[in-house]
């Protein structure tokens, strides 16, 4: 059934409220069941060998003694995964950073996997295994990898470029010619990992009829089970794939890391396999973000209109291209109204591990550089750094810097609301600054399918396939309940496999509450449509004389008008005998999604004996379209924001001369603790998305796009000197300031 | 109607920034394109979005095109 899913404007009852979440108790009494909680009679357990080299030709792999110790019940090298993929580039980059072929990439590549009955000889198993290696040069960082002679990584690629993104319109050096100022800077960003707190976990059995079954931490069970199917040569529909609950994503979780090797190992040793990364691994072998060095130049009026914006900025893929370069340059100038525009996001391939999305990709990298150079103007201009963003801001109607004219956007507002905040008239005290930056993402619909089912008590199963990763079965009830006029409490909501539902795509590009909320919105009015008919048979007349309104059907007309409304709860008891369960059910390609914009302020004080920075206070701008649980709207913005100090003051890969990874663990790579940061306040901003019955648009990323500029110009307030590379790390400041 | 092409996609039509194309849906807007400019099969096998008045579609190619309506081309978006 077709259903109109634009925006009516209508008033919510219960949408926007904000109860208790269903996972909530569950969690924190530890009932709740992550990838690692799940276990099988006769399982194995799995470790991974990985190279201990970031570049280096694998000569042989022995593992002849490994398979001969006692309790070894499988081993498999690449011989074991041939390649199906059919000439698909992605999937054979998939397959080849699952179980390294001809050669290990990167530091913690893998090489071998064992399946043993239980860790200890799994270990033992590990260090018998005999591989020989032939290093090679290797490269780590992202302008080295682009020299003339820097060692190749992928035979395919020219040189070490992966991809050249070129967006924008006007002409970037005709608009310098109308400047009278012009800007020019370089900066660079470290990589990062999205340090969710959970590693990468799964339970894998695969029968000796070829039927295999994955309990896996994922932000995509439906993705994963078609990866691992094309990658093992199973029939997608044998192999059934459920989704734990997950202990953290942000896009880490969007790709296969482990889980087709576990299945590989299931499938040989014929016995259940658990496999569970050690944080170490999680470092070195999952998909962190990507390093990056960039350089920009704006030119502008001294009114502060800007007629010149360019930007190109370097990408570290891993050792795999992707596509971070393309989303990078789409999004460096979104904010703005520019004549003349030009962004490049250039993917360059290095020796490290191959890069995931973390929230928002690559666009906190792009906006680092933009924003940073945007307070350099302002200061050139002696403008408030807001007055600046709104002179130059887009606005409906825009041409945007990656070529669609916007509709309705909300960068204009999160302005105006930065700059009438209280935040922004408090008084700093010394070495204390204060910064605000603006951000900007897509968000996307995508494939979803929800069942939406009554019970004869009138309480509801909701079966959704998109990832709760940040409180979607609380807003998916909140949905359920006011489109069926019902209690909260009555709805109960899941997640279901992927033997229970059609195929939905993966939770990320904060989709979940977009796309599952509109199937649940139209499986929900397929199902008041089966109760009116019920009601309309209980009493004995036309359906079209029945209406749904606040959870009841009402009879209208002159002839029915008298009859007393039935409740859901009625109609649902007189069910098995008025035509069997009432369920509804909706699949949709969820497109139209809405784009998002935020604006983040914050205040830091800097100690110049040390160069430790403290962050003092926070805000939190953003456009939420339609916030349905406000608690988790601001829990994002919260989220982003929290990651995005770590990401600005501490947090890097720190690669020695060797090419390894020196700091793989949280007491080295330091991911921010309570004590580093402040409440951080939020701004829930509603500028509905008019291709969405609710308005909503998505609220999981744009959170973490504005935080590295946003500090990065506190920061340098506060020490008066311009900061270009993040981390902003002690040493780093220290170093800033001397040479100030 | 016209049709904008982002930057990695003029490549694949002569390196033109805006085209003319008379399409309904999605589907046979990107019928037509590749018709035209077979190049551009490298990039609907990648992925292609359609903004349409700033709305982005990546899959449903039912979506019909209002009249006179904003469309421009990208290469397909994913997210975190």
């Amino acid at each position: 059934m077709q259903h109109d899913q634009s925006y009516t404007g209508q008033d919510f009852k219960v949408v926007g409220s904000r109860p208790k979440r269903p996972d909530g108790i569950d969690k924190v009494t530890g009932r709740a069941r992550y990838g690692a909680d799940m276990s099988a009679p006769g399982q194995l357990v799995a470790l991974m060998l990985r190279s201990p080299h970031a570049h280096a030709r694998i000569v042989k792999i022995d593992t002849s003694k490994a398979e001969k110790l006692a309790g070894v019940k499988a081993v498999l090298t690449a011989a074991d995964l041939p390649d199906l993929t059919n000439g698909n580039a992605g999937d054979y980059a998939t397959l080849e950073n699952c179980m390294a072929r001809d050669r290990a990439l990167y530091d913690g590549h893998a090489v071998a996997a064992v399946a043993a009955i239980d860790k200890s000889t799994a270990k033992k198993a590990l260090k018998l295994i005999k591989v020989t290696y032939e290093k090679l040069d290797h490269v780590t960082d992202v302008d080295e990898a682009l020299k003339q002679g820097a060692p190749q990584i992928q035979p395919a690629c020219d040189g070490n470029l992966g991809g050249r993104y070129e967006f924008g319109h006007g002409d970037c050096e005709a608009g310098l010619k109308e400047a009278d100022v012009v800007i020019e800077k370089s900066f660079k960003t470290g990589q990062t990992h999205q340090g969710y707190i959970e590693p990468h976990a799964c339970l894998a059995t695969v029968g000796p009829d070829g039927s295999g079954e994955l309990w896996v931490t994922t932000q995509g069970h439906f993705t994963y089970r078609n990866v691992c199917a094309t990658l093992l040569g199973m029939d997608i529909a044998k192999l059934k794939v459920t989704s734990s609950e997950i202990g953290g994503g942000f896009g880490g979780k969007t790709h296969v890391w482990i889980e087709p090797v576990a299945l590989a190992l299931a499938r040989k040793a014929n016995r259940p396999v658990k496999m569970v990364m050690s944080r170490e691994e999680v470092f070195k072998a999952s998909g962190p973000t990507c390093a990056s060095s960039m350089d920009v130049k704006i030119g502008a009026k001294k009114d502060g209109t800007i007629t010149s914006a360019f930007i190109e900025c370097r990408y570290s893929d891993g050792a795999f291209p992707g596509i971070w370069g393309m989303l990078g340059g789409m999004t460096a100038w979104a904010c703005y109204d520019l004549k003349n525009c030009q962004s490049v996001g250039v993917d360059v391939l290095v020796n490290r591990p191959k890069v995931a999305a973390y929230r928002a990709p690559s666009a906190p990298m792009m906006a680092f550089g933009v924003e940073s150079t945007l307070d350099m103007l302002a200061k050139e201009l002696d403008m408030d750094p807001v007055q600046l963003r709104l002179k130059n801001v887009a606005r409906e109607g825009t041409q945007s810097s990656y070529g669609p004219v916007y509709g309705p956007i909300g960068i204009e507002p999160t302005l105006e609301a930065v700059r009438d905040h209280p935040h922004m008239k408090a008084k700093l005290g010394p070495n204390q600054g204060r910064g605000m930056a603006c951000g900007f993402w897509f968000n996307i619909g995508g494939q979803t399918c929800s069942d939406l089912n009554i019970g004869v008590d009138g309480t509801v199963n909701l079966t959704v396939g998109t990832i709760d990763v940040g409180g979607a079965r609380a807003s998916l009830s909140l949905i359920a309940a006011e489109e069926l006029g019902i209690s909260y409490d009555d709805v109960k909501t899941t997640i279901g496999d992927t033997n229970s539902l059609g195929h939905n795509d993966t939770t990320e590009g904060s989709r979940g509450t977009f796309s599952s909320g509109m199937a649940t919105i139209f499986a929900a009015r397929e199902a008041i449509e089966v109760m009116k008919s019920r009601a309309a048979q209980m009493w004995d007349i036309p359906i079209e004389a029945v209406s749904w309104e606040n959870g009841h059907a009402v009879a209208t007309g002159a002839e029915h008008g008298n009859l007393p409304p039935l409740s859901l709860k009625e109609i649902a008891a007189e069910s098995p005998t008025t035509g069997g369960p009432i369920a509804g059910h909706h699949e949709v390609t969820a497109d139209g999604s809405g784009v998002s914009f935020a604006s983040h302020i914050v205040d830091v004080e800097v100690d110049p004996e040390t160069g430790r920075t403290q962050v003092l206070r926070y805000t939190v701008v953003q456009d939420a379209g339609k916030a349905i649980h406000p608690d988790y709207v601001e829990g994002q913005f919260q989220g982003g924001a929290a990651q995005g100090i770590g990401w600005a003051l501490n947090e890097e890969y720190i690669y020695g001369e060797d090419g390894c990874l020196q700091n793989p663990g949280f007491l080295d790579y330091r991911i921010p603790v309570c004590s580093d940061l402040p409440f951080i306040d939020t701004k829930i901003l509603e500028i509905p998305n008019p291709n969405h019955p609710y308005g909503i648009r998505g609220v999981g990323e744009t959170s973490i796009v504005p935080p590295l500029a946003a500090i990065g110009n506190a920061v340098s307030n506060a020490a008066g000197v311009r900061m270009d590379q993040v981390p902003m790390s002690p040493p780093r400041i220290l170093k800033a300031l001397e040479q100030a | 109607m016209q049709v904008g092409l982002s930057g990695p996609l003029r490549a694949a039509a002569n390196g033109e920034a805006s085209i003319h194309i008379e399409a309904e849906t999605i589907r046979e807007l990107l019928n037509r394109l590749l018709e035209r400019y077979p190049a551009m099969k490298q990039h609907m096998e990648i992925g292609i979005a359609v903004s349409i008045d700033g709305a982005i579609y990546r899959d449903n190619w039912t979506t019909k095109i209002p009249e006179g309506a904003d469309v421009y081309l990208l290469p397909r978006i994913a997210g975190g």
